[in-house]
């Protein structure tokens, strides 16, 4: 390979186009569903060599198909659609001749800007990447027509791009055609964007370019790495955390037919086999003893005593507003509360997974990250090698939810493959995946509030309490002792109310690894908030909706999408008995408006069924609806099971919970009736990933005490109702 | 020992009792079927046993010698398999798609078994497969779809 590329453009470019086609993941579909890709990368590469590369963004072959590479990694969310249409927008090429690959590690060229590196998380992709794929786009177009007005020695302005052709008077070339000719041509700094209202595609419900793979079994997984030599392990650590190896008896296990190897570091054994059931009958045929270190008696009432502990001291003031209001901020009435939320577990349906190749002279890793150069320069540490001695290959998620937003089991699949000859895929079992989690905190909230005469809230004060995750995650994120997660949906309260006090008590408690889950603090902060707003409601004996809305004149879109819903629910009809209905109302960092209607039945066993959920959401902005509408109803699912039964409980330091049995989640029998109202907006996109996970807990809690008459002020709701 | 898979004969030197799911993915490499919770508790491994929908991971591979097996790889070959693949590409149904194979061969035999499932029938056949996305609506409109029901509105705003 040669050092410049003869189509001009610059090494590294070149570098990045080669090691994205050759190792990245690269997918697309036609429009008659049929897969369009080769089975590998290689394949594809070799098949369409991306003869204009203007950015790091967009690669234009020969044949005038268009490679989006992204570093946004698809989880489910669909941003392996949503991307490639901001290009595509722009660049004025069909859908079907557009493909996706994944971008290769790398900060710079691929950084989330709204989170600073490359990383998919806090439904950030739309937001952070709609102006700089349009960019990306546009600048394609105008160098392709560029190359098209110099052919034809025309001014540029008089040809026009469309349909992946640039034409003039008559005459017309595909962008194949030119893309060797604009690969010669200067970048130009500065281009024009669409206006939204002359957008094509953005809008639409654009076919997901990755349905096809995901329908006939060819989807790749990282679960799914088969290389020659490869070698299975499954592993157990330590299920305290903190705690060591002590002692290991492996002579049952060694005997077990394909197993390998044993490998046993200070907190872990693995078993190393020829497949994943010799790993596992060698798993469990081993005999450890563990030192369970400090945390080998601790409990989740342990937990709750340290947080109410921290709940009685004064925070971080996070916001302080005293209204010059007409209204003083004594009220007449004083309502308190106490709300809790549990540890939970992502539970995505792959287990965590990676492959790892140490060589002698450098290191593969496959996986499934949201958080790709973390794992290049995690490798390079705990390997010793140099980062560029590091290939990293990421993979379509099998859920994400924030767990891929960890690098615990990439770091332990490469200190185990340390200790393998040859590359070793390295599994945990449904078990240990819930077990070694990195779990959603447990987090603890006090309110106080007062009431005036009329009932109206003129004084309301928020102490939230629990770990910072950005202190660990992010350090330089974590700022004047205020950890903004743990905060957010909190500190930007939309109702207008006089006197506001929110305060922050960062407590750690370090017995159990904490961090992000699908919607983070907002899942915990919208569940107390609009619970809370509930109970101040029902004290000053008022209708629910229209004692929010009373209070949402400074917040016409919230006020919008609570109507919204209301209105399309029904609401304030009279629901037979055992059935109750509940609201609330979700803003936060997202930059993202959701009302939602949640309909209960309460049977008399207490066994709750969700019967339907009416959602509006003004997101601003929508890429492509139809994710937009799929979003909402995956993060619905995601937070019904949660706030329903969703907990992680130890004892003895050990997590009790270890699959779906005991871990219960939402299945189809179980499914409520969904309607999803989009709002329309022309305001900037909005995050969507995480909206309605984080907006179902008060909603169907509002309900379930409509329905029985009984506060949920600790979650999940079942263990609730059961010891209420 | 000898396993029929979509079709095909394969020779496979493993243990008796070792399910059929680490047989499909870690010695043939037919990596489509899902390995999810080894305890038949999530549905992502399903595959079709003579028609039926079963979880490969509790299933020992010793006693499928001599039945056809037929996994998500292959189950576009017959009738109801690809009225279901086309309705899942129409809707747009997976989001993550780890669990999608096993929804799949679960939906395909309720269908090549019951033409016009009912909630009810989907209910019985479906709740055994767990997806974390919750595309459980449209799955249930992708079923209906296959099985040939007027066009349900799920996908699309």
């Amino acid at each position: 390979m040669s050092q410049t590329s003869p189509d001009g453009f610059s090494r590294r470019d070149f570098v990045v186009a080669m090691a994205a086609a050759g190792g990245g993941l690269l997918i697309g579909c036609r429009a008659d569903g049929r897969r369009r890709i080769p089975g590998t990368t290689e394949e594809a590469a070799a098949a369409d060599p991306a003869a204009f590369a203007p950015n790091a963004f967009v690669r234009v072959g020969r044949d005038g198909r268009v490679t989006v590479i992204t570093g946004q990694v698809e989880m489910g969310q669909g941003v392996y659609t949503s991307m490639p249409m901001l290009v595509a927008e722009e660049l004025e090429v069909p859908w079907d001749q557009v493909q996706v690959a994944h971008a290769p590690p790398d900060d710079k060229l691929y950084g989330n800007p709204l989170l600073g590196f490359q990383v998919t998380g806090s439904s950030s992709s739309v937001r952070a990447f709609y102006t700089p794929l349009r960019k990306a786009g546009a600048t394609a177009r105008a160098m392709l027509i560029a190359a098209a007005a110099q052919r034809w020695n025309v001014d540029p302005a008089s040809c026009q791009a469309e349909n992946g052709t640039v034409t003039h008077a008559g005459k017309k070339l595909s962008y194949g055609e030119l893309a060797d000719a604009a690969a010669k041509l200067p970048v130009p700094s500065d281009v024009k964007l669409k206006d939204p209202k002359d957008f094509k595609l953005i809008g639409t419900a654009a076919k997901r370019l990755d349905t096809p793979e995901k329908v006939n079994g060819t989807a790749k997984y990282s679960i799914d790495v088969r290389m020659p030599g490869l070698k299975i392990a499954t592993l157990t650590s330590s299920p305290v955390v903190g705690g060591k190896v002590a002692s290991v008896d492996d002579s049952k296990a060694k005997a077990i037919p394909g197993v390998r190897q044993i490998v046993k570091l200070d907190d872990l054994v693995a078993v190393v086999g020829d497949h994943m059931w010799a790993a596992k009958q060698g798993l469990a045929a081993l005999v450890i003893h563990w030192d369970d270190g400090p945390n080998g008696k601790t409990s989740t009432e342990d937990v709750v005593k340290g947080l109410d502990a921290a709940s009685r001291k004064p925070g971080v003031m996070v916001r302080k507003q005293t209204l010059p209001y007409g209204a003083t901020a004594t009220g007449i009435r004083k309502i308190e509360a106490v709300y809790q939320v549990p540890f939970l577990a992502h539970a995505t349906m792959e287990p965590v997974n990676c492959t790892v190749h140490v060589r002698k002279d450098g290191c593969e890793v496959w996986t499934r990250s949201q958080v790709l150069s973390r794992v290049q320069a995690m490798a390079a540490k705990v390997t010793g090698f140099p980062p560029e001695k590091v290939v990293v290959h990421n993979h379509l998620l099998g859920g994400g939810f924030g767990r891929g937003l960890e690098i615990d089991s990439e770091t332990k699949a490469v200190r185990i493959a340390k200790e393998v000859e040859g590359p070793v895929k390295v599994v945990y079992t449904r078990e240990e995946d819930i077990q070694h989690d990195v779990y959603r905190p447990y987090y603890y909230d006090r309110f106080s509030a007062q009431l005036n005469a009329e009932g109206k809230p003129v004084a309301w004060n928020h102490r939230i309490v629990g770990p910072s995750i950005l202190a660990r995650w992010a350090p330089p994120a974590f700022k004047d002792g205020i950890d903004g997660d743990a905060v957010d949906g909190a500190a930007q309260l939309v109702y207008d109310i006089p006197t506001i006090q929110i305060e922050y008590v960062r407590h750690e408690e370090p017995v159990l690894n904490v961090g992000f889950w699908r919607g983070v603090g907002v899942t915990h902060n919208n569940f107390v908030i609009e619970s809370f707003m509930d109970e101040l409601a029902l004290a000053a004996k008022q209708d629910p909706v229209a004692y929010r809305l009373a209070l949402l004149d400074k917040s016409p879109r919230g006020k919008a999408v609570l109507e919204t819903a209301a209105k399309a629910a029904g609401w304030g009809e009279k629901l037979p008995a055992g059935q109750g209905r509940g609201v609330s109302l979700m803003y936060s960092g997202w930059d993202t408006y959701l009302a939602q209607v949640f309909d209960v039945e309460v049977s008399n066993s207490g066994e709750v069924l969700v019967r339907r959920v009416v959602s509006a959401v003004d997101c601003g902005i929508m890429v492509n609806p139809d994710t937009v509408k799929a979003q909402i109803e995956s993060g619905l699912v995601y937070g019904i099971s949660a706030a329903l039964w969703g907990e992680i409980t130890l004892k003895n330091g050990r997590v009790e919970q270890s699959s779906f049995p005991n871990y219960r989640v939402l299945r189809m029998n179980e499914m409520p009736e969904i309607q999803v109202h989009l709002v329309k907006s022309g305001e900037a996109p909005g995050g969507i990933g995480e909206p309605s996970t984080a907006g179902t807990a008060a909603a169907l809690a509002n309900a379930v005490f409509a329905a029985t008459g009984k506060r949920i002020r600790r979650l999940p709701i079942q263990k609730a109702l059961a010891t209420a | 020992m000898q396993l029929t898979i979509n079709g095909k004969t394969h020779q496979v030197d493993v243990p008796a009792d070792m399910p059929l799911l680490w047989v499909l993915r870690d010695v043939i490499g037919l990596t489509g079927t899902k390995f999810g919770c080894g305890i038949a508790a999530c549905g992502a491994c399903t595959v079709q046993l003579e028609g039926q929908a079963i979880r490969s991971c509790i299933t020992p591979a010793s006693s499928v010698v001599g039945k056809q097996i037929t996994t998500i790889e292959a189950i576009g070959e017959s009738p109801a398999g690809k009225k279901i693949q086309d309705a899942w590409l129409a809707l747009d149904v997976p989001q993550c798609g780890y669990c999608q194979s096993g929804q799949i061969m679960s939906a395909s035999a309720l269908l090549a078994k019951t033409p016009a499932p009912t909630d009810a029938d989907i209910d019985t056949a479906m709740s055994g497969n767990i997806c974390r996305c919750g595309t459980y609506s449209r799955i249930r409109a992708a079923i209906k779809q296959a099985a040939g029901a007027p066009a349900v509105a799920a996908k699309g705003a």
